[in-house]
């Protein structure tokens, strides 16, 4: 296998058939290699400057990074770093473009070596660039970059620099390898690599204990999806002894049953795998505690891509939950319950990144919800608007708290920075920050033109619709899922107008001498804010449905909006929705209760933009004491602010059992059972020595006798 | 070029060989020379093994390469035959390749009686070289036995606390596995003698016997149990946790990384091909399935709670192992090949791992997790390594520990689903036990100041854990070359499996057609004609 | 005249071998198994009269023995006896495990 193969960016072209060699990918993995090197390279330097500062702790003081004022360790990371990205992105971008005008109709793979190849398993190293994992590579890359540039600022005087830029490029490699494999192994790998550094990201200022065990954590409940992921794997290489895309999902009509029991066994496992990475109930545990880590990093990876996985393999394998309609059904009903579950949470939180990390959540419900009704555009396209107004709002959080923080340092004041009771009044202080994340405040919550109207809207009226299908195998079930999305994007409206108004209106609660030192962010830190707002804006304009557009929400037609990422992933979701069609009908044109795509688009932009400006209106004239003098929640409040009791619940049922029976297993068990039946044989041994050796008493007397009694019975032997 | 030097005809002679006259060199020089003495041996005894990737060829079906037999004791027909197939291939290098970084590992640990310490590490290698190349069963007997003198010596004089204990339960429990190997063993040759004929000890004749169903079922249990306790398969496990807390860094990384490979390659070599009709037994099958998930959970529940460090290890072999024992059981060639391939990264990453605790216990002179915390601050390299290596054991993808255990696990799944859906929780598991450790070491607060005065890792260190690493990354990410060299023989063997041998019947042929260099040995019970020349595999 | 003769020797015989099974005094024990012997020597005697006069001739090498013996194992006692101070063959249970 020579070094050229193995290494070669041009791979060699597979998926057989008649190969439609129209459009010739430009170096796609060097998309893939590049954050890869970006993360050596930062590595080797990490690993340096973490000699010299373990060098100074060992002295017992800290590392200082800082030579005449400028940081050394720093220079290289800040353009390796956000430069491999920006790189990466825009080699996306040029392949973007040659997709767009070559009109792909099937993927086109590219296979570097053979990964795992015996017996009748053969699974290559090999990508796939299609319609769907080429967005899921911009956001991927686009988003990434500007979160590393915020990086930059955010991460300045942390002596861990290198080492966090180390990290976030191998996260993005491994993202890449998610989204960008073209089978199911490959996808493992990137889904396991991203728990990886999910985990040591989380943990990165791992001398905190709750820190990194927030990081463990979220390792070992992703592991319990891996679980699924695995198995499905296996089930799929019984069936068709292939596990690449094509081999799958080209046979799965012709191989499954509709609705059958090994179908619906596949994809309920992904679903387990899903619900891990996505953090849905039951295994969203982790992603509360995950704010541990950087902001950026909440942004990066528990706000736009990783957690997103989860999605994506849904969306991957639509053509098997299409087959199963049981599945979907689950899909979108643990979407949907997660999403009102969640959003109940963040009502009470007052940590600005908790309400974020719920919010994330229940957002995530909502993707889930879009693609487990069957809406894969939708569910995608939600995903793209959340990735912009969720990393927006988690950046500008960041910003916050970095002010804050910042203020907090100047005075020695001991407060919590990212508690928005000690927050207030920071728009006077921060009014880039404030504009975007009201911008992105509004897109989430739905309010017309932004973007997130518009995805979240065409969830909710898809379920409807599919509630309403000629042959919808669950119409009730849908329609009560129809309710609840309508529930929790108000209770979103109403959390998310909490936040901005505690963090940005009213008075400021920080303190006087410390407002003194509250600001802007630098500008590497509110330019990317700037970008995604931007995005949040208008984002949501590339996937309006037509009926929309011509009414009075798409400007009666001026507005330049279009039906153009559901055109675009038509060969992705084109067979699945065959099915869809096949078995379930057309999908109705009204809602549940009545009423068309524009009357609920009207009613639920009117009733969320009712939301926000009373929130703000009531909210705004609260007095809110600071956290040291707030009172704990009472009644209802306190099972919302302590979440449910799931952690607790957890504990008490899960963990704590299986660590006593541990304990059990091994002092019982190991030590008493089963080395004590060795150590018995071995002890018995001895005794049986033992009571051998109580015939030699060393008298004469005694052997005397034993000599007569022996002779005396030989001699009886042989007479007898 | 290997050609050259006929390196097939000599190589393994001098793998097996050279180590002893290394141990005697050892023992004649002077103190302070032993240890760099007897790295240089085995040094030397790897760069030889180096070349075996090429000599071996997998093209030419999976029978034993590069072998040669010479008639040793006549009168009870045995014969010095050794040789290669593609597995034992690979534990071989696999042995040639830890010994050196083992011996490297204890330059600073071992400080008394050095001479005698090197000299049985090098004797601890003839015995495992010569155990995976005997390619004749009283050849292989001597050499199983032989490996567990030095390793008794080096437990119980260079051991901890309770060494003695250690040491006499590690000797004793498998020492009495194998005398029942033993009586199995002569039982074949009876046997052999008897039907055929032929009284001969070497494989290609035994594999010829015809043994009823009842025969090898309870020839099947006396191997077992043997390899069993060796593996160790649980509920044999209980000496292992001993062993490896009160042995020495060197002999724990030499006990990990290869005397328990000795067992699984029994399971392989033996027990599969020899008494087929048992191993697809479903009895059989259904007892080591469920012995070997057993293993997996349970010894990763009670890894979990251990407080010494090296017993957590220790339990994690045994949970690995029964990776191994549910690939062998599954009885295909996906399961066989994951199994091996779980032996190799187990082999490389557990032995890194008893070598980083070596490391830790040289700074710190303690085992217990609790005394440690925020090391990671002091000594980041040593963390990476850690992390990476942890991370390599519990089967991370794109390490060496993720694609033997996906392989073995799919080839579970295939012929037992239900099984396979235990065994894969076993991955969850893995992260239980590992991860809390990584933490309470290696993270949180940096709180005891004689944690503070840890040094990071030496140049020494550096050079023994980065090829180990190397390794485990290289190996995850293009595992193929070496599942090539593997699969002909792991076909060779599940054909063995599949097709049994009719009872009564003649020998499927296949052991003296497919055997390259392999002189036939045709013997009458009173003389065998002395062989001639050593095959020259190509 | 027989049969006399190997009942009583046969009872000295057994007085002699249960005095050396029961008695704690190392001479007695001596004195014991010189009873045996004789027992064996009268035994001899007795057949001869019916098998031949090797019965007797016997005798003479046992006597030699006996006395042989007698004389080695009363100097063991002797040298015993001045260093446990004591012949009762009790107190000698060195060889005990």
């Amino acid at each position: 296998m020579s070094l050229v193969t193995l290494f070669g960016l041009f791979g060699t072209q597979a998926g057989g058939l008649e190969s439609h060699a129209e459009w010739e990918p430009l170096l796609p993995g060097l998309i893939i290699l590049l954050p890869l090197l970006g993360f050596v390279i930062n590595g080797a330097l990490a690993l340096s400057a973490t000699r010299k500062s373990a060098d100074a702790v060992r002295a017992g003081g800290e590392f200082d990074f800082f030579e005449n004022g400028r940081p050394t360790t720093h220079s290289l990371p800040t353009w390796v770093g956000p430069g491999v990205m920006l790189l990466a992105f825009v080699l996306t971008l040029v392949n973007f473009f040659g997709m767009l005008g070559a009109e792909l109709h099937e993927p086109v793979i590219r296979s570097y070596w053979a990964w795992i190849s015996t017996g009748d398993l053969h699974v290559d190293a090999a990508i796939q660039l299609d319609q769907l994992s080429i967005i899921m590579m911009m956001v991927i890359t686009g988003v990434g970059f500007l979160i590393h540039v915020f990086s930059v600022g955010y991460m300045q005087d942390d002596p861990g620099y290198p080492r966090y830029f180390a990290y976030l490029n191998l996260f993005v490699f491994f993202m890449l390898v998610l989204v960008m494999g073209a089978s199911y192994p490959i996808m493992f790998i990137g889904w396991e690599g991203v728990g990886l550094c999910s985990y040591l990201l989380i943990g990165f200022w791992f001398s905190d204990e709750e820190k990194a065990s927030a990081g463990k954590k979220a390792f070992i409940v992703n592991r319990i999806g891996d679980l699924g992921f695995l198995l499905a794997i296996f089930l799929l290489y019984l069936v068709f002894q292939k596990v690449d895309y094509n081999g799958v999902i080209g046979d799965a009509t012709s191989v499954f049953q509709y609705g059958g029991a090994m179908v619906t066994t596949v994809t309920l496992l992904f679903l387990l795998a899903a619900v891990g990475k996505s953090a849905q109930i039951p295994l969203y545990i982790w992603l509360p505690d995950a704010m541990a880590g950087p902001t950026p990093v909440s942004a990066l990876i528990h706000a736009a891509t990783m957690v997103t996985a989860g999605v994506y393999l849904v969306v991957r394998s639509s053509v098997l939950f299409a087959l199963a309609p049981l599945s979907s059904a689950l899909v979108a009903g643990i979407g949907v319950l997660t999403a009102l579950f969640a959003a109940t949470i963040a009502l009470k939180q007052q940590d600005i990144k908790k309400v974020l990390a719920y919010s994330t959540i229940s957002q995530l419900g909502y993707m889930f919800l879009g693609v487990g009704v069957g809406a894969y555009t939708a569910g995608i396209f939600h995903l793209m608007t959340h990735a912009f107004f969720k990393a927006l709002l988690f950046l500008g959080a960041g910003a916050v708290i970095h002010s804050i923080h910042h203020a907090l340092h100047h005075t020695h004041k001991d407060w919590d920075a990212q508690d928005m009771r000690n927050m207030g009044g920071l728009k006077a202080y921060m009014p880039i920050t404030w504009i975007t994340m009201w911008l992105a405040t509004l897109a989430i919550s739905g309010i017309w033109p932004f973007a997130g109207f518009f995805s979240k809207d065409e969830i909710i009226w898809m379920t409807g619709a599919m509630a309403g299908a000629e042959n919808a195998p669950y119409p009730g079930l849908y329609t009560v899922y129809w309710i609840l999305a309508l529930a929790a994007a108000m209770l979103t409206a109403f959390y998310m107008a909490r936040l901005m108004v505690l963090t940005f209106h009213g008075e400021n609660r920080t303190g006087p001498k410390e407002a003194e030192h509250l600001h802007e962010a630098p500008k590497t830190m509110w330019i990317p804010l700037a970008i995604l707002a931007v995005l949040s804006v208008f984002g949501g304009w590339i996937n309006v449905t037509t009926d929309l557009r011509e009414s009075v929400l798409g400007g009666f037609g001026l507005l330049p909006m279009g039906e153009w990422l559901h055109h675009w992933l038509e060969p992705v979701t084109e067979a699945a929705h065959q099915i869809q069609e096949a078995r379930l009908g057309q999908v109705a044109h009204a809602a549940p209760f009545g009423g068309g795509e524009v009357a609920w688009g009207m009613i639920s932009f009117i009733a969320a933009l009712a939301v926000v400006l009373v929130t703000v209106r009531l909210l705004g004239r609260k007095e809110v004491p600071v956290a040291v003098d707030d009172a704990e929640p009472t009644g209802f409040a306190r099972v919302l602010y302590n979440k449910w009791y799931v952690d607790e619940f957890y504990h008490r049922w899960v963990v704590d059992p299986i660590l006593t029976t541990s304990r059990v297993l091994w002092r019982v068990v190991d030590a008493t059972i089963i080395d004590g039946t060795v150590r018995m044989l071995g002890n018995g041994t001895r005794a049986i020595g033992w009571v051998g050796s109580l015939f030699q008493t060393g008298q004469v007397n005694t052997y005397a006798l034993f000599l007569t009694v022996g002779v005396l019975v030989i001699l009886s032997m042989i007479a007898f | 070029m290997l050609n050259g030097i006929a390196y097939d005809s000599w190589v393994l002679h001098a793998l097996i060989w050279l180590p002893l006259l290394g141990a005697a060199h050892v023992l004649w020089a002077v103190e302070d020379k032993a240890k760099t003495l007897a790295l240089r041996w085995s040094l030397v005894v790897f760069v030889l093994s180096i070349g075996l990737w090429w000599a071996y060829d997998p093209t030419l079906g999976g029978g034993y390469q590069l072998a040669s037999s010479h008639s040793w004791i006549a009168a009870w027909g045995v014969s010095y035959a050794v040789g290669l197939d593609g597995i034992s291939l690979f534990m071989v290098m696999l042995t040639t390749f830890t010994t050196p970084l083992a011996i490297l590992g204890s330059f600073n640990y071992i400080k008394k009686r050095e001479k005698p310490f090197y000299a049985l590490m090098l004797l601890l290698e003839v015995g495992v070289v010569g155990v995976f190349s005997a390619v004749d069963l009283f050849l292989f007997y001597v050499f199983f036995e032989l490996t567990l003198v030095p390793m008794y010596f080096i437990i119980g004089i260079w051991g901890g606390e309770r060494r003695i204990y250690a040491a006499i339960k590690f000797f004793l429990y498998t020492a009495v596995g194998s005398l029942l190997m033993l009586v199995g063993i002569l039982y074949m040759y009876a046997r052999g003698k008897a039907v055929l004929g032929v009284a001969s000890f070497a494989f290609v004749d035994l594999l010829q016997i015809p043994l009823t169903p009842t025969e090898q079922m309870w020839l099947f249990g006396a191997f077992a149990l043997a390899f069993a306790i060796k593996v160790p398969v649980f509920p044999f496990h209980t000496w292992l946790p001993d062993a490896h807390v009160e042995a020495p860094t060197p002999g724990s990384v030499v006990l990990a990384a290869v005397l328990l490979k000795m067992g699984t390659y029994g399971f392989v070599r033996f027990l599969l091909p020899f008494f087929p009709l048992a191993t697809r037994h479903p009895t059989v099958v259904a007892l080591m399935l469920t012995l070997g998930v057993v293993g997996i959970i349970y010894a990763a529940w009670v890894a979990a709670v251990q407080p010494d460090a090296k017993k957590l290890v220790a339990y994690t072999s045994v949970a690995h192992m029964g990776f191994v024992v549910i690939g062998v059981f599954a009885l295909n060639v996906n399961g066989l090949q994951g199994g091996l391939l779980v032996m190799i990264s187990h082999g490389i990453s557990t032995g890194a791992l008893f070598l980083l605790l070596g490391m830790l216990y040289e700074r710190r002179h303690t085992r217990t997790i609790a005394e440690f915390g925020g090391i990671g601050r002091v000594a980041p390299w040593m963390a990476t390594a850690f992390v990476i290596t942890a991370l390599a054991s519990i089967g991370l993808p794109g390490t060496s520990g993720f694609v033997g255990e996906f392989l073995a696990l799919i080839g579970v799944f295939e012929n037992h689903p239900g099984v396979g859906v235990f065994a894969t929780s076993g991955v969850i598991f893995a992260a239980y036990y590992m991860l809390p450790m990584v933490q309470s070491v290696f993270f949180n607060a940096l709180d005891k100041p004689e944690n503070r005065a840890v040094q990071d890792l030496s140049r020494r260190e550096v050079a023994i854990l980065a090829p180990m690493i190397a390794l485990m990354i290289v190996i995850g990410v293009h595992p193929t070359p070496l599942l090539r060299r593997t699969e002909p023989s792991v076909q060779m063997i599940l054909d063995r499996v599949w097709e049994g041998v009719p009872p009564g019947g003649v020998s499927v042929g296949l052991a003296a057609d497919t055997v390259t260099g392999l002189v036939e040995h045709r013997g009458a019970v009173a003389s065998r004609p002395d062989q001639v020349a050593p095959g020259t595999g190509e | 005249m027989l049969a006399e003769s190997l009942v009583v020797a046969g009872a000295i015989f057994v007085l002699g071998t249960l005095g050396v099974i029961v008695r704690r005094n190392a001479i007695v024990m001596f004195l014991c198994i010189e009873l045996q012997l004789n027992a064996v020597n009268l035994t001899f005697v007795a057949f001869s009269r019916y098998v031949g006069i090797e019965g007797q001739v016997f005798v003479f090498f046992v006597m030699t023995v006996a006395a042989a013996e007698a004389a080695v194992g009363l100097a063991i006692i002797i040298s015993i006896f001045r260093h446990y101070e004591t012949v009762n063959v009790d107190k000698f249970n060195l060889l005990r495990w």
